[in-house]
């Protein structure tokens, strides 16, 4: 129940700040068009590169939209009172999450589609991509939230954010794209997807406790 | 020794430019890394001491003053 | 059951036991360094397969055990700090996290040379080799967030939440990296029986040793100066650096 009011008062200030999450969809799209211009627009070529590049993109404008996501709550000294309150921070954070990933992740699964017409994906791959993210960007949400709860209270936030989280990112990545080669080639992907999916339940079971411990490091 | 001549030994059987390489980057880190340690240590009491010092010669004067 | 522990929490008692190890380490580790690697280098007969090239081994594989060693043992000293709010712990953390990541540059390094005359090339995207390079930008990560606060005690505390993040994800980065591509050789030593023959894995074994005691002595050094830094206002320290 907590969790429902904190959901809703993070939407209402997305719906307030449209920079914040359109910011981030803006940024894949031209991410992606960048690529057949600055490798050529050989199409045979785009295909074969176009999961790996598809999926960069997405870690890129996630990472984007995770920068700011505890700024505001912890400037205003929202994050303060709830760890002073002390039983509803887990609720918060899971708000957060599902919120970040409403606003970066859905958003993403559905320009996917588009994405692949113009990077010429076949119908087999369409699929395996739309899965992907589908599993992909929630564990996506869950490390933004992690890293931008442990940079909170930095100095220098933006770059260092990208450092921490990026390498933890690498796994996601290297499933993600090896499922949709796969798909591309004919062959099975359910493994790469149970990977995928075994990932996201770890995190979703570890990731909230972390976060709630940073947030109580960084206001003490 | 397995070499037969100090030559050979710089050789390495013909990777001698890899392996010196290999084992001259090691003991560089090592040793700045050592070194560094123990600079910093150095460095950190010396400017503690003086700090001390001067917070000494601070008091002196005050209660001179007084 | 931690009750014999409990006194080197306190950092006074800490600063002067590792003080009174620190010779002896540092001594051991040099000697079993020099030994074990002009052993190696000198001493020991060229590998069938890949001529002298292989004298490379005995920094390379050192190197890449204890990098992997030296991130269990920050991830411990993390889990210790955060569980039980042992500062100390939190001091050594960040003693630790600079010496690893120059284990896992030596052993990157070191690796290039070898894979240049054997693979051909200085660098493939190989398991390993990826999974060696993220674990630097672990490392790097560590060190790179305990500089970024204003407030140094949650710098210290954040760094070790996320070596201890660090520590679940190291596995599953290690096996999707190993199932990703791999050209690398499998390991020598690790295995029932050892597929190296005696007379190459003595000095292996005494540069593994050397390794693993400049580890101890390197963290022992370290955290000597972390805990007068923190410490610079109590009474003890001035006592001993200003007296």
């Amino acid at each position: 129940m907590v969790t429902g009011v904190f959901l809703q008062r993070e939407l209402r200030l997305l719906a307030r700040q449209k920079a914040d999450w359109l910011n981030p969809i803006l940024f894949f799209i031209i991410v992606l068009s960048l690529f057949p211009l600055g490798i050529g627009p050989e199409p045979n070529m785009l295909r074969i590169i176009a999961p790996g590049i598809v999926w960069i993109a997405a870690l890129l404008s996630v990472l984007l939209a995770a920068e700011r996501l505890f700024k505001d709550d912890y400037r205003n000294g929202v994050i303060e009172q709830l760890v002073a309150g002390r039983h509803s921070l887990l609720a918060f954070v899971l708000a957060k999450i599902v919120a970040n990933w409403l606003s970066t992740g859905l958003p993403l699964l559905f320009i996917s589609p588009v994405v692949a017409l113009l990077l010429g994906l076949e119908q087999a791959a369409l699929g395996a991509m739309a899965l992907t993210l589908l599993l992909g960007t929630p564990l996506l949400s869950l490390l933004s939230v992690l890293g931008s709860s442990l940079t909170m209270a930095a100095d220098k936030g933006g770059i260092l954010l990208a450092l921490l989280i990026l390498p933890l990112y690498i796994p996601l990545l290297i499933f993600a794209s090896s499922a949709i080669e796969a798909a591309s080639m004919g062959l099975g992907y359910q493994g790469q997807l149970a990977i995928l999916l075994a990932m996201l339940l770890l995190a979703l079971a570890l990731v909230p406790m972390a976060v709630t411990s940073a947030l109580r490091i960084n206001v003490s | 020794m397995y070499f037969e001549s100090f030559n050979d030994f710089l050789a390495m059987g013909g990777y001698g430019f890899f392996v010196w390489l290999a084992f001259g980057i090691t003991y560089l880190l090592l040793i700045v890394l050592i070194g560094g340690s123990i600079y910093q240590q150095r460095q950190f009491k010396q400017q503690l001491k003086a700090t001390i010092a001067r917070e000494q010669r601070v008091k002196q004067y005050q209660e001179q003053q007084v | 059951m931690f009750k014999w522990l409990d006194p080197y929490a306190k950092s006074e008692t800490l600063y002067h036991f590792c003080g009174k190890l620190l010779p002896f380490l540092m001594v051991t580790a040099l000697v079993l360094l020099l030994l074990g690697n002009i052993w190696g280098i000198a001493f020991t007969p060229a590998d069938y397969q890949q001529g002298d090239s292989y004298r490379i081994i005995h920094i390379h594989v050192p190197a890449a055990i204890l990098s992997m060693g030296a991130y269990a043992a920050m991830a411990s000293a993390a889990f210790v700090a955060l569980v039980w709010q042992i500062k100390v712990a939190h001091w050594a953390v960040l003693a630790i996290a600079p010496i690893g990541a120059v284990y896992t540059a030596i052993a990157l390094i070191t690796g290039m040379a070898w894979g240049k005359p054997m693979w051909g090339a200085w660098w493939v995207w190989d398991a390993r080799l990826t999974s060696q390079l993220i674990l630097l930008f672990l490392y790097f990560g560590v060190m790179a967030l305990d500089g970024a606060f204003s407030d140094r005690k949650v710098g210290a505390k954040v760094s070790s939440l996320l070596a201890l993040v660090g520590v679940i994800n190291l596995p599953i980065i290690h096996f999707s990296v190993e199932w990703w591509n791999t050209l690398h050789q499998g390991a020598s030593i690790t295995k029932f029986r050892p597929a190296i023959d005696p007379s190459m894995l003595w000095p292996l074994l005494i540069s593994i040793l050397a390794f693993a005691v400049l580890l101890m002595a390197l963290t022992c050094l370290r955290l000597r100066t972390a805990i007068l830094e923190n410490e610079q206002h109590r009474p003890w320290v001035r006592k001993l650096v200003g007296g």
